[in-house]
C-alpha cells in the first residue's frame, strides 16, 4: 500500500482540505446534481513503466451500484486506490461532484464522503471490535482535548453517541459475534462485515467495496449481497469489485470491464455478460468451442450463484 | 439487544476483568504513593522515590509515543533535557521562580516535538528510531557545549518548588498522578483511539478519515509536553542538572519501563516505571553485582511475560461508555 506517491500527498501538512475535515456537510451540499457523483476521467497509472491502468473512464451516480470486474491484475485494485488518495494516478482525474480529487491524501478524499474496504482485510486486529467501528465516527464526533482530560459533558454525550452508532452499525452489517473482543479473534466472514460497518460508520455518500465477497461461503455470499442492496437503499453509492459473476450479475446497475488495465467494457449487466470481448479475456485468445461456452456461462453468472 | 451482550464468558474471567478493570486501582497506587513516607522519610528514602514519581512521569509520556502510537522513540531522554534545561536556565539567569518558567517549557517542549516530529513522522518507524536516537545524543551534546546550559557541569541552584522534601514529594506525586490521569484519559478519547488506529493500521486509519501524520504529531507532541514537565520536577528535585542525567541509558531505561508494564497499558506502565526505578535502590545490598542481577531479572521477565507485566488489553468493559446498553 505504500508507495512514492503517497508521499507527495504528505508533503500538504495544512493543504486547504483538510480545515474541511471536520466539516464534510459544507463540501457536499449545494453540489450542483448535473455533476455525478463521482467521475473517473481517463485514468492512467504507471508503476516504473508497467502499466497498471491505461485509461479508465466511467462514473457513478448517486445510490447507484457500478461493479467493477476483471481478470486478476487488471488493476481494479489500483484504480480504487487511485481513487481514495493511496496512489497518484500518471495522468487522468478523479471528480467527486465536479470537484477535482485527484492527489489528495487519503483522509482528505475520506472527509469528503468516501469510504473504503481492502481486498485483503485491514481491520484494528488489537483494537475491539466495537472500537473499529468507532473509527468511522473520527471526522463527525467533536471533542477536544480538553474535553478527553476533563470528560466534560460534551466528551460522555460524544462517547455514548459513537457507542450507538458503532452498535447500530455493527446490527445493519448483521454480526453476530461479540463485539466487545478484539477484531481479530472474529471468524473471517465476521471481520469483513466489521470491515463493512466501519466504512459505514463513516456515513459515506460513495463506498468502493473490494471483493467482500471473497472467500465467504454460500450462505454467506447471499447475506452480503442483501446487505449490498440495503446499503443502496440507504442512499449510498457503491463501486464493488468482484470476482463472483453471479452476485455482479445480480446486483450492479452497471458492470465496467477492465483487462490488463485497459477498459473493454461498459454497461448494463446484460449487454456486458454477451460482450465478446469480455468472454474472451475472461478466456485468453485461443480457446475451442467448449471452452468458450464454459467462460461464457461463467461470466453470465449462475442464478443460484449467490443470488439465493 | 441480545446481541449486545459480552457473549459466553466464564465467571472466573470477569471476576479478573471486573477487578483489573476496577478504577479503585489507580486510587490505591496514589495511596501507597501518599503513605510510603510514614514507613520510611529518611532524606534518602524520599529522594528515591521522589525520582521514582519522576521516572512514572516519564515512562507514562513515551507510552503515549510508543504504546499508544506505535512509534519507537529511542531519544526520549531529549524532551526531559529540554523541560529540565529550560527552566534551569531561566530560573538561575533571571531570578525566577521554578513555575514561572513553565509557560517557557511549554513551548520549548512543544517546539522540539514538532522539530524532531516534522520531518521524521513520516519516516518507517525503523528508520524513526535511529533518528531519535541521533536527536537524543544532539541535544545532550549542545547541552554539553553550549555556554548557557554550563557546559558539561551543567547548571547549579535551581530554586525548589516547594519547601522541605517531603511536601516537594507529595506535590511531585500529585503532579504526576494527574500526569498519570491524563495520559489515560487522552488514550481513551477520540485522538487516543486515532493513535491506536495508526498503530495498528495506518493505511485503515487513512480511509477512515484519520490524517495520520497530524495524529502521530499530536502524539509527539504530548510525549514531549510530558517528558519536559518531567525534566522540571527534576531540575527541582535536585536543583542541578548536568548532561550526564540525559544519556542513551536514560532513553532506554524509560523504554524499558514501557515495555516491562506492557505496552499501552497506563497501569503497566505504571508498575514497570516504578520497578525500574526501585529495584536497583532494592538490590544495593549485591553492591557491584546490582545492575547485573537487575539485568538478569528484566529478561528473565521479558521471556516469561513478554506481553509485559500488566498488559493492555483489546477487550473493552460493556459498561465503559454506555451504561445504559449494559442494563438492558
Ligand atoms: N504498489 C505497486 N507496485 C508495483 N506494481 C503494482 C502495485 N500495485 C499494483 N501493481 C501492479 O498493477 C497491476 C494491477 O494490480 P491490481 O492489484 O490493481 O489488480 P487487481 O485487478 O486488483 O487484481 P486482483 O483481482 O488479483 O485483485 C498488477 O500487475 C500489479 O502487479
Ligand atoms: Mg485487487
Amino acid at each position: 500500500m505504500k508507495d512514492p506517491a503517497n508521499d507527495l500527498v504528505n508533503e500538504t501538512v495544512n493543504d486547504p482540505v483538510n480545515e474541511t475535515v471536520n466539516d464534510p456537510v459544507n463540501e457536499t451540499s449545494g453540489g450542483p446534481s448535473d455533476h455525478p457523483l463521482l467521475s473517473i476521467e481517463d485514468l492512467r497509472l504507471s508503476f516504473g513503466g508497467v502499466l497498471a491502468i491505461d485509461g479508465l473512464t466511467f462514473g457513478v451516480g448517486e445510490a447507484e451500484i457500478v461493479s467493477l470486474i476483471g481478470p486478476n491484475g487488471a488493476g481494479k485494485t489500483s484504480a480504487f486506490n487511485c481513487v481514495t488518495g493511496f496512489y497518484r494516478p500518471t495522468a487522468g482525474a478523479v471528480r467527486l461532484r465536479g470537484r477535482d480529487i485527484t492527489g489528495l491524501r487519503p483522509s482528505a478524499v475520506a472527509a469528503l464522503g468516501v469510504a473504503r474496504t481492502f481486498q485483503n482485510l485491514r481491520l484494528f486486529g488489537e483494537m475491539s471490535v466495537l472500537d473499529n467501528v468507532r473509527a468511522g465516527t473520527h471526522l463527525w464526533i467533536r471533542q477536544s482535548v480538553f474535553d478527553a482530560l476533563l470528560h466534560t459533558p460534551r466528551y460522555r454525550r460524544g462517547e455514548r453517541e459513537i457507542t450507538e452508532q458503532a452498535h447500530h452499525w455493527l446490527d445493519f452489517a448483521g454480526l453476530r459475534g461479540d463485539r466487545y473482543g478484539p477484531a481479530r479473534a472474529l471468524p473471517y466472514g465476521e471481520q469483513r462485515r466489521v470491515e463493512i460497518a466501519r466504512a459505514l460508520a463513516r456515513r459515506p455518500d460513495l463506498l468502493l467495496l473490494d471483493e467482500p465477497a471473497a472467500g465467504l461461503n454460500h450462505g454467506e455470499k447471499a447475506e452480503m449481497l442483501d446487505l449490498i442492496r440495503r446499503i443502496r437503499d440507504l442512499g449510498i453509492a457503491i463501486v464493488l469489485i468482484e470476482h463472483d459473476m453471479g452476485l455482479v450479475m445480480d446486483v450492479s446497475q452497471r458492470v465496467v470491464v477492465l483487462n490488463f488495465g485497459r477498459e473493454i467494457a461498459d454497461g448494463p449487466p446484460e449487454e456486458v455478460r454477451r460482450d465478446p470481448e469480455v468472454v474472451e479475456a475472461y478466456l485468453g485468445r485461443d480457446a475451442d468451442e467448449a471452452e468458450i461456452e464454459q467462460a461464457r456461462a461463467s461470466v453470465a453468472g449462475g442464478r443460484d450463484d449467490g443470488g439465493a | 439487544m441480545t446481541r449486545r451482550d459480552a457473549g459466553p464468558r466464564s465467571i472466573a474471567s470477569r471476576l479478573v476483568d471486573s477487578l483489573t478493570e476496577n478504577r479503585w486501582i489507580g486510587l490505591a497506587g496514589l495511596a501507597i504513593a501518599l503513605l510510603a513516607p510514614f514507613v520510611n522519610a529518611t532524606p534518602y528514602a524520599i529522594s528515591v522515590m521522589t525520582s521514582a514519581a519522576i521516572f512514572v512521569m516519564l515512562a507514562a509520556g513515551l507510552n503515549i509515543v510508543v504504546g499508544y502510537c506505535g512509534l519507537l522513540d529511542l531519544g526520549y531522554a531529549a524532551f526531559f533535557a529540554v523541560g529540565a534545561y529550560t527552566s534551569g536556565v531561566l530560573s538561575t539567569r533571571f531570578d525566577l521562580p521554578l513555575v514561572a518558567t513553565l509557560p517557557a517549557v511549554l513551548v520549548a517542549t512543544v517546539i522540539a516535538g514538532v522539530v524532531i516530529g516534522a520531518p521524521t513522522l513520516r519516516l518507517r518507524s525503523d528508520y524513526l528510531a535511529i533518528v531519535t536516537l541521533g536527536f537524543g545524543e544532539i541535544i545532550r551534546i549542545t547541552a554539553t557545549n553550549l555556554d548557557v546550559t554550563g557546559g558539561p557541569s551543567g547548571i547549579y541552584g535551581i530554586p525548589g518548588l516547594a519547601g522541605d522534601r517531603i511536601s516537594f514529594y507529595y506535590l511531585t506525586v500529585l503532579v504526576v498522578a494527574v500526569a498519570v490521569v491524563g495520559a489515560a484519559r487522552l488514550g481513551r478519547s477520540r485522538l487516543g483511539r486515532a493513535w491506536r488506529f495508526v498503530r495498528e493500521d495506518e493505511d485503515a486509519a487513512e480511509a477512515m478519515g484519520v490524517h495520520t501524520y497530524k495524529v502521530k504529531m499530536a502524539a509527539y507532541i504530548a510525549g514531549a509536553i510530558w517528558g519536559g514537565l518531567a525534566g522540571v520536577l527534576f531540575a527541582a528535585h535536585l536543583s542541578a542538572i548536568a548532561p550526564s542525567s540525559f544519556t542513551f541509558l536514560q532513553s532506554a531505561l524509560v523504554l524499558m519501563a514501557v515495555v516491562l508494564g506492557g505496552m499501552g497499558s497506563i497501569r503497566g506502565v505504571v508498575i514497570g516505571a516504578v520497578i525500574i526505578s526501585l529495584l536497583p535502590e532494592l538490590l544495593r545490598d549485591l553492591a557491584d553485582y546490582r545492575f547485573v542481577a537487575f539485568g538478569v531479572l528484566l529478561i528473565i521477565v521479558m521471556l516469561v511475560r513478554p506481553q509485559g507485566l500488566w498488559p493492555a488489553r483489546a477487550r473493552e468493559a460493556a459498561r465503559s461508555t454506555a451504561p445504559r446498553e449494559a442494563v438492558r
